[in-house]
């Protein structure tokens, strides 16, 4: 019998949570419609006029994608824990960080990833500039993983709850607002003619640095909820 | 010869204690509370620039210095209760949260009564009003959080763990709204003289210290009650003298 | 060897058991009773670590489980009420997750000789959604025959089985004791290992 390596488990957990998401696609296309639903109807509520559109784009593409990636917080440990494999992943006899991160890698690419991928043709509904484009998708690129990994945590401590599904909005959204004010923050320095690099590297470390304890902190939540 | 802390830190001893201390701080959170007002109100001099509204900072300051300072003894208290397992400090830091929520609200709330006539707004997009408005948020989740956990073991050391994740993004979005007020050149609250008047001085103090006993009255009147709740099928609960009366 | 010193456990504000005390030596099985809601599920998850005890100990080869950690989930095999199989992947696809998910890689010929022994011949690449509970339950019990692991906690192995994968079970925990494992199960039915005397920890 072969014993797995913690790298061998990431991938394992990864490409068993894509596994399970190609043979259920519908949940990860609820969430990108959602995402361009959101986007389309601020045109509608604020009227058509270019100069405007321009200048809200990029924080109105930043909160769409918070509230899409906090529609499928839930979601993410919610089905291992229905049916018991969430015992079995506890009693991993590897870290259980390593598999939460896999968990959380696995995530943002059925979540993340499709929101950075199709926020370019959202932003040129918004008559955004092809500097100002490759700047959201950068920063969305940082950005989004950020709100998996808090996302997590967010979605380990509520795990089981009645109305889970909202609660962990309440409690994660607060927690991301600096993304937000980075990545808004980024693609407003590109379009007003200044350099975006601070902005850049604040998202950055933010990033680094809920990469390193997140994962932690988000599998003892899943023992505290499992209790 | 070392104290004993963790004798206190028993449910039981504890519960006697505080009720022995909340009449004391309650009473000189009032007497302060009146000090505070009386100088504030009718001692402190008319400001040059803010003319009488600036007189809200009596109520407003020591409110936000509170809710800030309230939400890291809560998470001191959380990370306490999840190392050591000690009940009471989950107990306290459950009990700190409604007063966090409601000085970070009186804080909000005074802040829009003074931006009207300051900026001519109630709302202003200040970065300290804004990192406000996120701590009630903060507040606000953990409450929900806890509510919604039946289990009390469970509602402790979940609400423990976001009490510390948050408390350590505190200074990152504090930050965060901070530059982006500096880049959208929003308005800030900047007092007007460079030195404030020896009274202004003395009634914020009374006033800070007076919320401050007012915070630890309540905290021990709720710890007090939590501890009832939790403990209601035990038999020093049922011995009380106070549970007789009622059956 | 397995031992359990003055351990309490508490659901809500109710008390389930205090003052259990037993140890469990190699090759040896023990069957824990009691009435529902006793607190035989708790026990188990207790003992998987799942809950921590109010009070007492459990000490795995001498050293407490709470420091082995990732040590003791190695020696552990746990199957609880739910399979923790996935109703979208097949019945091997499972069995190689699960693998997987406890530290360890099997062949695709070894999961697929467990299935057979277990019965699922010519189903390992059904998708589990369309199999009958008693299938499911034996894909799930699969689990027993690629693992390594020295303690079975099992929690009602029997549900949903027939007669014939009962037997199967008989003698899957036979050969287990033989090798000088152990097992931990409650059941409501009759279960009996040929030539092993069956401990019984009674809850009330």
């Amino acid at each position: 019998m072969n014993k797995l390596s913690l790298f061998g488990l990431l991938s394992l957990v990864i490409r068993r949570d894509l596994l399970l998401a190609m043979r259920r696609r519908a949940d990860v296309l609820t969430t990108l419609v959602f995402f361009v639903m959101v986007v389309s109807l601020f045109p509608l509520g604020v009227g058509p006029e270019p100069e405007m559109l321009r200048k809200m784009a990029s924080g109105v593409v930043w909160v769409a994608a918070l509230l899409a990636s906090m529609l499928s917080l839930p979601r993410m440990f919610s089905a291992d824990y229905l049916d018991g494999t969430l015992e079995q992943m506890l009693l991993a006899p590897q870290s259980l960080t390593a598999l939460v991160l896999g968990k959380i890698v696995a995530h943002w690419m059925l979540s993340g990833l499709p929101l950075v991928l199709i926020a370019p043709v959202l932003g040129l509904q918004f008559d955004m500039s092809a500097q100002a484009l490759g700047m959201l998708v950068l920063a969305l690129l940082l950005g989004t993983p950020i709100l998996s990994m808090i996302g997590a945590v967010g979605a380990a401590l509520t795990l089981g709850l009645r109305g889970g599904g909202v609660l962990v909005s309440l409690l994660v959204l607060p927690l991301c607002i600096p993304v937000l004010i980075f990545g808004a923050g980024a693609v407003e320095a590109v379009t007003s003619g200044m350099s975006a690099v601070s902005n850049l590297s604040l998202l950055a470390a933010f990033m680094l640095f809920a990469l390193v304890f997140t994962p932690f902190v988000a599998a003892q939540a899943l023992r505290i909820s499992m209790e | 010869m070392a104290i004993n802390w963790f004798k206190y830190s028993a449910p039981t001893t504890f519960y006697g204690l505080a009720g022995k201390l909340i009449p004391y701080f309650a009473w000189a959170a009032a007497i302060l509370f009146v000090i505070g007002l009386y100088i504030g109100f009718f001692v402190a001099p008319t400001d040059a620039v803010q003319s009488e509204a600036y007189r809200i900072m009596f109520i407003h300051v020591p409110a936000s210095i509170l809710s800030m300072f309230i939400y890291l003894v809560m998470a001191g208290y959380a990370a306490l209760g999840l190392i050591f397992k000690t009940r009471l400090s989950a107990m306290m830091a459950q009990a700190l949260a409604p007063t966090g929520a409601l000085f970070a609200f009186i804080s909000l709330w005074t802040g829009a009564l003074w931006g009207k006539p300051m900026w001519g707004a109630w709302w202003v997009w200040d970065a300290r009003l804004t990192s406000e408005l996120i701590l009630l948020f903060l507040y606000l989740g953990f409450i929900a959080l806890q509510a919604s956990i039946e289990d009390s073991r469970r509602a402790d050391k979940a609400g423990a763990l976001l009490a510390i994740v948050g408390s350590v993004n505190v200074p990152i979005i504090y930050f965060s709204v901070k530059w982006w007020n500096t880049l959208h050149q929003g308005s800030t609250i900047k007092f007007s003289g460079t030195s404030m008047h020896i009274a202004m001085q003395q009634a914020m103090l009374a006033m800070l210290i007076a919320c401050w006993l007012y915070a630890i009255a309540v905290t021990l009147a709720r710890v007090r009650s939590i501890i009832l709740e939790r403990e209601a099928n035990t038999t020093w609960v049922n011995e009380l003298p106070e549970m007789k009366v009622q059956s | 060897m397995l031992e359990v010193g003055n351990l309490a456990c508490s659901r809500g504000d109710h008390r389930l058991f205090s003052g259990l005390s037993f140890s469990l030596h190699a090759g040896q099985i023990m069957q824990v009773q009691g009435a529902n809601g006793s607190g035989k599920t708790s026990l188990l998850r207790t003992l998987c670590g799942f809950i921590t005890p109010d009070e007492g100990g459990i000490s795995w080869n001498g050293k407490p489980v709470g420091e082995l950690g990732e040590d003791y989930y190695a020696e552990l095999l746990y199957i609880g009420h739910l399979n923790a199989i996935k109703d979208e992947l097949n019945a091997l696809e499972n069995l190689q997750m699960s693998a997987g998910l406890a530290g360890y890689t099997v062949t695709e010929q070894q999961a697929v000789a467990a299935l057979k022994r277990m019965g699922l011949q010519r189903r390992e690449h059904l998708p589990v959604r369309v199999l009958s509970q008693g299938q499911r339950r034996r894909v799930a019990l699969a689990r027993l025959l690629i693992s390594d692991a020295h303690l079975w906690i099992l929690d009602e192995p029997l549900t949903a089985l027939d007669v014939g994968a009962v037997g199967l079970m008989q003698e899957l925990i036979g050969e287990h004791l033989s090798k000088d494992g152990m097992v931990i199960f409650t059941t409501h039915q009759p279960l009996q290992v040929a030539g092993v005397q069956t401990r019984e920890l009674v809850l009330s």
